[in-house]
């Protein structure tokens, strides 16, 4: 008799992922902060810490994100997160912590907060999503727009000669000894997808070894406020962005036999 | 001059760019980034000075040194920026430097919401960052006022040498209404005081320290003279159909005007009611508010916040009358409908409504 | 005298610059009038409106409760502002994206497939002046021909060209709504 092969049909190939909530997202068509939402879930998942993670949410278009993600959350003020997460993960530290920011948050009104958190070496990892402007104010300047990139408070284009140029912020924290792991990413396309998981995966498994401060950093896209369509925002990415933000790995954590004493008494799960 | 159709974040703005501001240093924050965004076209084309600070904290100082060196500068954010504002504000007062702030009010505590609110009278009013040291606050009501009171702002802080407050809300930010911008002014000359370069006169300081107590104190002394002397001399109210009030409803910017509406309505019915508007938050129209305690049956506060001023208006009315509070929190407008309910009921209670309007016949 | 209404639909559709038009031609008119806007990531989830008070007084509160008027462009804003209109007010609803039927019986209602009527008129972006006509039509705050000399004064000059399209829509919108019987119940 044959057996119907129901096993093959049966494997799921998608699923959900549990630490996502069933809420609708309030972010634009074609907007990556979806994307990077999705791939923490699932990363999350995998790893089998959703009861055990804490997120701290920060002050940009990812406000809401504590609606989407299925796991204790806070809700930082506008910069503060990293000191935010600084006081959860202290208090709890056997939790996995993640803060995600964006670029403004992080690198202008917070640009103290991140880098004395990495200068501590905290323990918990930092998901930094650039979108080089400022979405949820309605598109302005922030210290990662491009040269020459025009925003609504920089209307002739960002002028580095007044405004600077763009600041770098992984290869800045990557500096910092404190910092365990430090990367960029991009979620321009698939293959970029899924390295950028991959990161993530990396940066929470540097904090469950205890191992201190790490971060992803995720090129983003906004199209509303670039004022392009979804897929030229994604162009936008690859072809402005990236050149300018090259992706790699800045920091990486030593050897796991040197790690391994590093790790000690922060009570990491297995 | 002609009446334009403008946005009262627009027109606060531009009348700062035509009172002669040199340097505007801000970070975007709703409702009030219109400003910003103003700025950031207009200033450069003048060749002025514009720059997006990294952060509210950043901002306040820059405008600190502006005003230092001399020129007028301001700044102007919302509820949570202001928040990180106080410590320069501090310092400013510390150091009598002349400097302009507005306060695009929305609804809090925390990050709360975008929508209008008045919930930052307190913080504004009664100091907020540490010391003795107080802000002039001119609260608008509308857009032409947000242009008038910008441009006053501007003297009233050279003056003075104060930091001077346009107390405004989201919806005086936000909302579009008819109003006539002034000329383009000169520019000031930099003060005796002010930094710029030790050349052919003695070097100036512009500090805030005072580290012996004596010489603290008399610092103090003198700025309390300065207050007094600001008490005295630049108080501003509105006073609206009071002659034959029986309530006396206090409010002042947005939630002023929606009275006006519910007076209107009560007055149709016959209760005479009228509204006392503070434009000088600080300093406060006590002397007004005092005369009116004296004509009026009862007053009722407004605000769209859980009760700041009320505590201003009971310090001030010292008993004389009842004061009731008619609050709307969450940046919510009240509605005219519901401060014509309040006025009633304070009417009712108070015994005030006008002989030829019995409640029944309201009702009927 | 005080007209006051509230403008609701998607982003795009033209529904804040109908309310700036209608407040500039007030403004013309020697009249007073506030124009307040949904503002902030409330504009995220793509819905707009504004509230527009036009009057012959100084305008106390820029908002209203309950509308003497409202056009929607969609379903969203039909929804929300159906049960806010006054007794007796007027409705104006965009029925090429509404396919429900008003549910009240006390308004003056009058549904027009505005997105086709512009389309027809050459751009689908004359939808907002089309219903814009037709509020004018059943509230004669101004005449067209004010609001038609208005847009000409306040159009940036390289849209100067759509002045004779705008001014069809206009029209159009207000031949549709005079077709329309005002509703018994609003006398
Ligand atoms: C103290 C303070 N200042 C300003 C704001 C207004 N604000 C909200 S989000 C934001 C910028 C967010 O930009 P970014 O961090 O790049 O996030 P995105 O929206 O681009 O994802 C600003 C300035 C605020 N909420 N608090
Ligand atoms: S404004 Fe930009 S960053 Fe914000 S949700 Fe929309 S596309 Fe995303
Ligand atoms: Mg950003």
């Amino acid at each position: 008799m044959t057996v119907l092969a129901a096993e093959p049909l049966l494997t799921p190939v998608y699923e959900y992922p549990k630490s996502l909530t069933h809420v609708p997202t309030h972010y634009c068509p074609g907007c990556t902060h979806g994307v990077a939402h999705r791939l923490i879930a699932e990363v999350i998942d995998e790893m089998g810490i959703r009861q055990d993670t804490i997120g701290v949410a920060s002050v940009g278009c990812s406000v809401f994100s504590y609606r989407y993600f299925a796991t204790d959350f806070a809700q930082a003020a506008h910069g503060r997160a990293p000191a935010m997460a600084t006081g959860v993960k202290r208090a709890n530290p056997d939790k996995i912590v993640f803060t995600y920011q964006g670029d403004g948050d992080l690198a202008s009104i917070g640009a103290a907060e991140i880098l004395h958190a990495a200068v501590r070496g905290e323990n918990f990892t930092v998901f930094f999503l650039n979108n080089a402007i400022y979405g949820m104010t309605g598109g302005q300047m922030a210290p990662t727009t491009l040269a020459g990139q025009k925003t609504s408070s920089s209307p002739d284009g960002r002028d580095p000669a007044t405004t600077g140029a763009p600041l770098r912020m992984s290869e800045l924290l990557a500096q910092v000894d404190g910092a365990a792991y430090v990367v960029r990413r991009s979620l321009h396309d698939v293959v970029q997808i899924r390295r950028a998981k991959k990161a993530i995966r990396r940066a929470l498994e540097v904090q469950r070894q205890g191992l201190g401060f790490s971060m992803v950093e995720l090129l983003s896209s906004c199209p509303t406020n670039w004022g392009l369509e979804p897929t030229a925002a994604l162009a936008f990415i690859r072809d402005e962005m990236v050149p300018v933000f090259p992706l790699g790995d800045f920091k990486l954590p030593a050897e796991p036999a040197a790690a391994a004493g590093a790790a000690a008494g922060t009570g990491a799960r297995a | 001059m002609s009446i334009e159709l403008l946005k009262g974040n627009v027109a606060f703005a531009e009348a700062a760019v035509r009172a002669g501001c040199e340097a505007y240093f801000g970070y975007p924050i709703t409702p009030q980034t219109e400003a910003l965004e103003h700025m950031a076209r207009r200033m450069p084309e003048l060749g002025r000075v514009f720059v997006q600070a990294e952060s509210e904290v950043a901002a306040i100082n820059m405008v600190y040194g502006a005003a230092a060196a001399g020129v007028r500068t301001m700044t102007s954010s919302s509820s949570p920026g202001v928040s990180l504002m106080m410590e320069g504000l501090s310092y400013m007062a510390g150091s009598e430097v002349p400097a302009v702030l507005v306060d695009v009010m929305r609804g809090g505590p925390g990050l709360g919401n975008i929508a209008p609110a008045q919930g930052d009278y307190l913080q504004i009013v009664k100091g907020g960052g540490h010391g003795d040291y107080k802000m002039i606050v001119l609260a608008p009501a509308n857009v032409q006022e947000m242009i008038d009171l910008t441009v006053l702002a501007f003297d009233l802080a050279d003056r003075y040498r104060i930091v001077t407050v346009l107390l405004a809300d989201g919806s005086l930010g936000q909302m579009m209404e008819g109003a006539t911008l002034p000329p383009l002014r000169p520019l000031t000359e930099r003060p005796a005081w002010a930094l710029t370069g030790a050349r052919e006169r003695d070097t100036n300081l512009v500090s805030s320290i005072h580290l012996d107590p004596e010489e603290l104190a008399r610092f103090n002394d003198h700025l309390q003279a300065k207050y007094a002397e600001i008490e005295a001399n630049e108080v501003r109210f509105e006073e609206h159909r009071l002659d034959d009030a029986r309530v006396g409803v206090v409010a002042f910017g947005t939630a002023a005007r929606v009275a006006k509406t519910a007076i209107a309505a009560v007055r149709d019915e016959g209760v005479a009611a009228g509204l006392l508007r503070p434009i000088s938050l600080w300093p406060y129209p006590e002397a007004a508010l005092r005369a009116l305690a004296e004509r009026v049956d009862a007053l009722l506060v407004v605000e769209m916040n859980a009760g700041q001023m009320v505590e201003d208006v009971r310090r001030v009315v010292e008993g004389r009358v009842p004061v009731r509070f008619f609050g709307r929190t969450g940046g919510i407008m009240p509605m005219p409908e519901e401060i014509a309910d309040a006025i009633r009921e304070v009417a009712d209670a108070a015994g005030a409504g006008a002989p030829e309007a019995q409640p029944q016949e309201v009702n009927a | 005298m005080t007209t006051d209404l509230v403008i609701a639909g998607f982003g795009g559709q033209g529904v804040l610059f109908a309310g700036q038009l209608l407040a500039h031609a007030a403004l013309e008119a020697d009249l007073h009038t506030t124009w307040y806007p949904s503002y902030g990531p409330e504009m995220r989830g793509g819905t707009a409106n504004c509230t527009v008070v036009i009057s012959d007084q100084p305008i106390g509160s820029p908002v209203v409760a309950r509308p003497e008027a409202a056009i929607v462009l969609n379903l969203p804003s039909l929804d929300r502002y159906e049960p806010l209109v006054r007794p007796g007010g007027l409705l104006i609803v965009n029925a090429s994206l509404i396919d429900r039927d008003v549910r009240r019986t006390d308004l003056d209602v009058i549904a027009i497939p505005a997105d086709d009527v512009a389309a027809e008129l050459g751009s689908p972006r004359l939808t907002n002046m089309v219903l814009l006509g037709a509020l004018l039509a059943r509230r004669p705050v101004f005449t067209l021909d004010h609001v038609a000399k208005t847009l000409e004064a306040v159009l940036p000059e390289r849209h100067r060209h759509l002045l004779p399209a705008n001014r069809a829509a206009l029209e159009r919108g207000a031949e549709l709504a005079d077709a329309v019987e005002v509703a018994a119940a609003t006398g």
